[in-house]
This record gives structure tokens, C-alpha cells and sequence, in this order.
């Protein structure tokens, strides 16, 4: 595990480490798995399935953020492509259904990456444009109600097992694998963390800034597509008010507890998907723990906050003189 | 002459067309608040029907969820003269220079489903909202009734928190089993009135409770969140409505689907016809002068299995919800 992962990764691991003892703690039977109708069953697995739509948010939101930039769209790219699949899913195969459902996310990536990289809005601008206006779309496909569908192949996505594992979790992982095959495996994300890093310079020096940007926002809004598919997947429905609400920020602050700078110029993505891995543990240790919902936000933000702290080079630096001085006195 | 004789003969028509509405026909202008959920849709939609049953002539108007554009509404009304205004207020505050509009030019303002402020009781004539309190009283003397004597663990599927729904249909529900000793809610969490989250929760129920053994029922605050707690239980193995009894509040079309399955026990209805109560509130209003009382409460009804589930679903899914 050590040997993949870069020494900064330490934090994470054990702050994964550490809510999933407390995990434990307040749940004992967290560790326990079944097999449940040929697949397996148990907190671990829901953690994991949980966490896949977030995960695969931040596939794409990772490396957006490594070009300097963010996407808030994302959870309305969501909503949009669960609106697209749900509608044509009775009626269409599976391969359609996919294709139209990333189709729309690849038009909203194109539009987010021309606005950011061809006219030079500020990101957070830009993409708060489809922030807002993506939901409508939604809402409009949907007209406002939750459209279910009961198409077996589209259920299979969301409900469905691989080996045992969520198909969710198994699409994850690839997902993760190709991204990094894609930009760890060539120069690309070297010339993305330039981008991010100095995008001038870069350019002078022959990179292919404009491209890099619009690239890595196509990415991120066909990660979001997925993403979206496979919650309307899971509860058989696309309900344009609520998929994807708010979950670009979870994705944001996967990526941040990551270890990825939001200034850019540096990202990883298996710290940022273990970002997202950190932020279910933490959400599903909560729904277990069965403390009343009204602390659930402020143990969240506790959480958070050790976490960003555990990673702060200057507290670690002051917990080093404190245990100097403690040797020292001794 | 042709032209005059057609033109003559329009007018006679014309005349007889308007003649029965200006001797007897109510127009009311309606503010809803927009489409801001199923549920809202399916209120729109009754709302339509019920007028054309008593042949009103409802004028309705989308505020797109913002107070300005209800309020301009409601100007516009008032400009048009109609007989009453309807007004589904987004928010409780911020209508009272407004309302002194209506009331200075006499027409009566009714609201639906949403109460406003207190210091604006006396600018509308009644409010017709349900009593959400009641709704889990309902729900909760409901799975009293079915448990008898027996032993029950409730887990509770909680509305957004902070939402004054969530909090009244838990009071409610906290209430009528009070009086039971052997009913117990064992967990309670916000399902956030989602389907998703309604199934998140209910996994992370099931784990804590031993893969779901000593759940006897679940009690949701809106019927979204028990739809997603059905697939849960299913996905464990478990059999929702037999396993593990369910009762949720709204009665919206999907709910009834998976009754007809055997997958959902009851559900208490929130009725989105909240204009016949209204209507019938401003037409003796309008004809003998009766004050209808401040609030008008409307039926909480509770539905089973024992209703027919499948006629139900097939009458509501038309409505939009």
C-alpha cells in the first residue's frame, strides 16, 4: 500500500485509519460481511457503494482543480444525465441510454471548458452558470416529478454485482484505473499540473494550455454523467431536485482533504478518491452511530477539520518542537 | 349584409356565453408558488378540476418559487378585479402590504397548504392547510392499532432537519405511541425527504440492527424516503410490508404501486386538494356572507392495502406528481 502511494499520502491513510477504528467503536458490527444473495453485505461494502458517486466526482474534479480551475457544475451534470437515462430507459437499450446520459455530459464538459478556456471566465463563474441552470434543464426533463423506470440492464448499474462487489464500486475502480492509466501512464498530467502551475509559462515552453483546460472539463463532466446514471440507477428514479444537491462540494473537499492544492500545479488521484473514501467512512459512521441528525453536520465539520489539521505542515512543524522539548526536559 | 348578420349573430352568441358567467360565475385569481415538487404539480392539477367542477374560473399563476413575482400576482389580480385570490405563500413573511391591497379593494384572500406570519391574521379570510401533527398522530395510532399487544422496534425516517414538517410529523408519531409501552423507536435519522437517502439510511438501520431482525416497522415522514427504505430492505433480503411493517405520510402515486406489490403497509394522505375546501369556503362566503372559521383543516386520510392500492395509483398518476 505504502510502496503506491507518495509519502504526503500518510495523512490520509491515517485519518482513514482512525475513523474507521472509531467506526468500529460506535458500530461493532462494522467489520462484518455476508454474502446476501450473491453479493456482499455489510457497512464496508456500503461505505464503498456510498462512496462511489463522490468518487468518481472527483476523478474529474481533481484534475480541473490541478489546471487551477473548479467545476461547481457537477451535481447538475448529475441530475441532467439521471434525467436522461431515466426517461429513456423503458424504451431504449442500455448502450443508448449510456451514450445519450454521457453524450449530455460531454456537451456540458465542452461548454464549461469554452467558457474557461476559450473566453477566459473565471471558473468558479463559469461553472456556476450550469450550476444553476443544469438543474433547471433537470427539472424540465423531468418536469418536475421523479421519473421512475424498472429497465433490468439500467437497475443492473446501480443495483447489481461483480465477484460479490456493487457494480457501482466495480465502475469506480475503473474509472480510477483509466484515469490514471491515462494521465499518469503519458505526459498528460504533467502538462495538466503545468497548466495549473503556471499557464503562461507553460504555453511559452509549447504546452497546449487551451486544450489541457478544455480537455480536463469535458473529463469531469463525463465522470458527473456517470456519476449521475448510477444514482438514478440505484434508486430505480431521477429525481432532478435532489441528485447530485450539494455534492459538488463533498467533491471538493475530497480532492482538498486529498492533499491536492486548490491553487493548482499538483494533484493525485488516489489520495483524492481516498478523500472521497474518508468523507463516507465518516458519513455512514454517523448514520450508524445513532446519535440524533441534528449533530450530524457538526461532527462532520469536527472530522473535516481534524483532518485538514492532521495534513497542516505548520502544526506538524509545532508538533515536532513540542516533542523536542519534551526529550529535551526528560 | 353578411358580414353584419355574422357579426350580429356573434355578438348574440357572445352575449350568451358571458350572460350565465356575470350572473353567477366566480373568478379567483390563484398564486401558486410554482413547481417546486411533485406534490405541488398534483395541487395545481386538483386545483384545476375542482374549479371546473364548480364551473369557477380559476386564474392560475407560476411564481417560479419567488415571493416578488407572487406579489406581483397578486397586484395583478387585484387590477383585474377578481372575486378572490387564492395565495400558496412561498415564504411567511412579507405579504402584509400587499394583503392591505386586497383588503381595501374587498376581495378575500384564502391560503393554501402554507400559513403566513401572526401579524397578519386578519388580512385574509382562512388558511387551508393541513395539520402535519396530525398526519403522524395518523400514522403512529395506525401502527398501534396493527401491533396489538406485541412488541415493536420502530425505526423513523426523518424529514430534513429543521424543516417544520419533519418536526410536526415527529411530534405527532412521538405522541400516539406514547400511550403504547410496548412501541419503542429504536433509531431515528434525517432521510432528508430523498429516495437516495432514504435508502442510505435504512442500509445503515439494518446493519446496526443485526442485518434488520429486530426492526418491526418503519415510519417515514414522507413516502420519497420509504420508497428508497423498500429497496434497502429488499436488497438485505428482508420483505418490506410483511418483515418489516411500513407507514409513511404524503400518499403519493408510487407509494401505492409498491403497496399493490405487498411491499408497503400504509400511508396518511396529503391532500393537494386544497382548493375544493377553499372554493366551497368563498362561494358561502360570497352568497349567504358566512365566515368560514380561520383555519381550515384539511383529511389526514389514511390508506392500506385494504384501499385498492393499484385503482389509487392509477387515478394519481395522472395528476403530476
Amino acid at each position: 500500500m505504502t510502496a503506491l502511494l507518495p509519502r504526503r499520502g500518510l495523512a490520509q491513510v491515517l485519518a482513514l485509519i482512525v475513523i474507521l477504528a472509531v467506526d468500529r467503536i460506535v458500530s461493532p458490527q462494522f467489520f462484518d460481511l455476508r454474502l446476501q444473495d450473491g453479493r456482499l453485505f455489510g457497512s464496508l461494502i456500503d461505505v464503498l457503494n456510498r462512496g462511489t458517486p463522490v468518487a468518481l466526482l472527483t476523478l474529474g474534479m481533481v484534475l480541473v482543480i490541478a489546471t487551477r480551475g473548479i467545476d461547481l457544475s457537477v451535481g447538475a451534470v448529475m441530475a441532467i444525465s439521471g434525467a436522461i437515462a431515466a426517461g429513456l430507459a423503458d424504451s431504449h437499450g442500455l448502450p443508448i441510454v449510456l451514450a445519450a446520459a454521457l453524450g449530455a455530459g460531454l456537451v456540458c464538459g465542452l461548454w464549461n471548458g469554452f467558457l474557461v478556456a476559450v473566453l477566459g471566465m473565471q471558473p468558479i463563474v463559469a461553472t456556476l452558470i450550469l450550476m444553476v441552470a443544469g438543474r433547471g434543464i433537470a427539472q424540465l426533463i423531468t418536469e418536475g416529478r421523479i421519473v421512475t423506470f424498472s429497465s433490468p440492464d439500467l437497475v443492473w448499474l446501480g443495483n447489481g454485482s461483480v465477484l460479490g462487489l456493487p457494480v457501482p464500486v466495480v465502475i469506480a475502480l475503473g474509472m480510477l484505473i483509466l484515469t490514471a492509466a491515462v494521465v499518469r501512464g503519458s505526459a498528460l498530467g504533467l502538462l495538466i499540473e503545468a497548466t495549473g502551475g503556471n499557464a503562461r509559462a507553460s504555453e511559452l515552453a509549447g504546452v497546449g494550455t487551451r486544450a489541457m483546460i478544455l480537455s480536463v472539463y469535458v473529463w469531469c463532466s463525463v465522470c458527473a454523467a456517470l456519476a449521475g446514471v448510477i444514482a438514478a440507477a440505484d434508486i430505480m428514479g431521477a429525481d432532478a431536485n435532489n441528485a447530485g444537491l450539494w455534492l459538488e462540494l463533498d467533491a471538493i473537499l475530497a480532492v482538498v482533504i486529498g492533499g491536492t492544492s486548490l491553487f493548482g500545479g499538483r494533484f493525485s488521484l488516489v489520495l483524492a478518491v481516498l478523500g472521497a473514501l474518508i468523507i463516507q467512512t465518516m458519513n455512514t459512521g454517523i448514520l450508524l452511530s445513532g446519535y440524533p441528525p441534528e449533530f450530524n453536520l457538526l461532527v462532520k465539520a469536527v472530522v473535516v477539520l481534524a483532518v485538514l489539521l492532521l495534513q497542516s505542515p505548520k502544526l506538524s512543524g509545532l508538533a515536532g518542537i513540542a516533542m523536542r522539548l519534551r526529550r529535551t526536559k526528560a | 349584409m353578411t358580414p353584419k348578420v355574422l357579426l350580429a349573430a356573434s355578438a348574440a352568441a357572445a352575449l350568451l356565453l358571458a350572460l350565465p358567467a356575470s350572473a353567477a360565475q366566480l373568478t379567483i385569481g390563484f398564486s401558486q408558488i410554482g413547481s417546486e415538487s411533485g406534490w405541488r404539480a398534483a395541487e395545481t392539477s386538483v386545483s384545476k378540476q375542482e374549479a371546473a367542477k364548480r364551473k369557477v374560473n380559476l386564474k392560475i399563476a407560476d411564481a417560479q418559487q419567488k415571493q416578488e413575482n407572487q406579489i406581483k400576482a397578486i397586484r395583478s389580480f387585484i387590477a383585474q378585479n377578481v372575486d378572490a385570490i387564492f395565495l400558496a405563500p412561498v415564504v411567511s413573511t412579507g405579504w402584509d402590504s400587499v394583503l392591505k391591497e386586497a383588503k381595501e379593494a374587498k376581495i378575500p384572500v384564502v391560503l393554501l397548504d402554507r400559513d403566513i406570519d401572526p401579524s397578519g391574521k386578519d388580512l385574509y379570510l382562512t388558511a387551508v392547510t393541513s395539520d402535519s401533527v396530525h398526519e403522524g398522530a395518523v400514522a403512529g395510532d395506525w401502527l398501534a392499532k396493527t401491533v396489538g399487544t406485541k412488541a415493536c422496534n420502530i425505526v423513523e425516517l426523518q424529514g430534513t432537519v429543521g424543516a417544520s414538517v419533519a418536526a410536526n410529523r415527529k411530534k405527532g408519531f412521538d405522541t400516539a405511541i406514547a400511550k403504547h409501552a410496548n412501541l419503542k423507536v429504536l433509531r431515528s435519522q434525517t432521510g432528508d425527504f430523498t429516495r437516495a437517502k432514504g435508502k442510505e439510511v435504512m442500509e445503515s438501520f439494518i446493519k446496526a440492527e443485526g442485518g434488520g431482525k429486530s426492526i418491526c416497522a418503519v415510519y417515514a415522514h414522507n413516502d420519497d424516503m420509504m420508497v428508497g427504505a423498500i429497496q434497502a430492505m429488499k436488497e438485505a433480503g428482508l420483505k418490506p410490508g410483511k418483515d418489516i411493517l411500513t407507514v409513511s405520510i404524503d400518499a403519493v402515486p408510487d407509494i401505492f404501486k409498491a403497496m399493490a406489490a405487498g411491499e408497503a403497509n400504509a400511508t396518511v394522505e396529503l391532500t393537494p386538494n386544497m382548493a375544493g375546501p377553499a372554493l366551497d369556503a368563498i362561494a358561502a362566503f360570497k352568497e349567504k356572507g358566512t365566515v368560514p372559521p380561520k383555519w381550515i383543516q384539511t383529511e389526514s386520510k389514511l390508506y392500506t392495502a385494504a384501499d385498492d392500492p393499484q385503482k389509487i395509483y392509477d387515478s394519481k398518476k395522472g395528476l403530476g406528481y
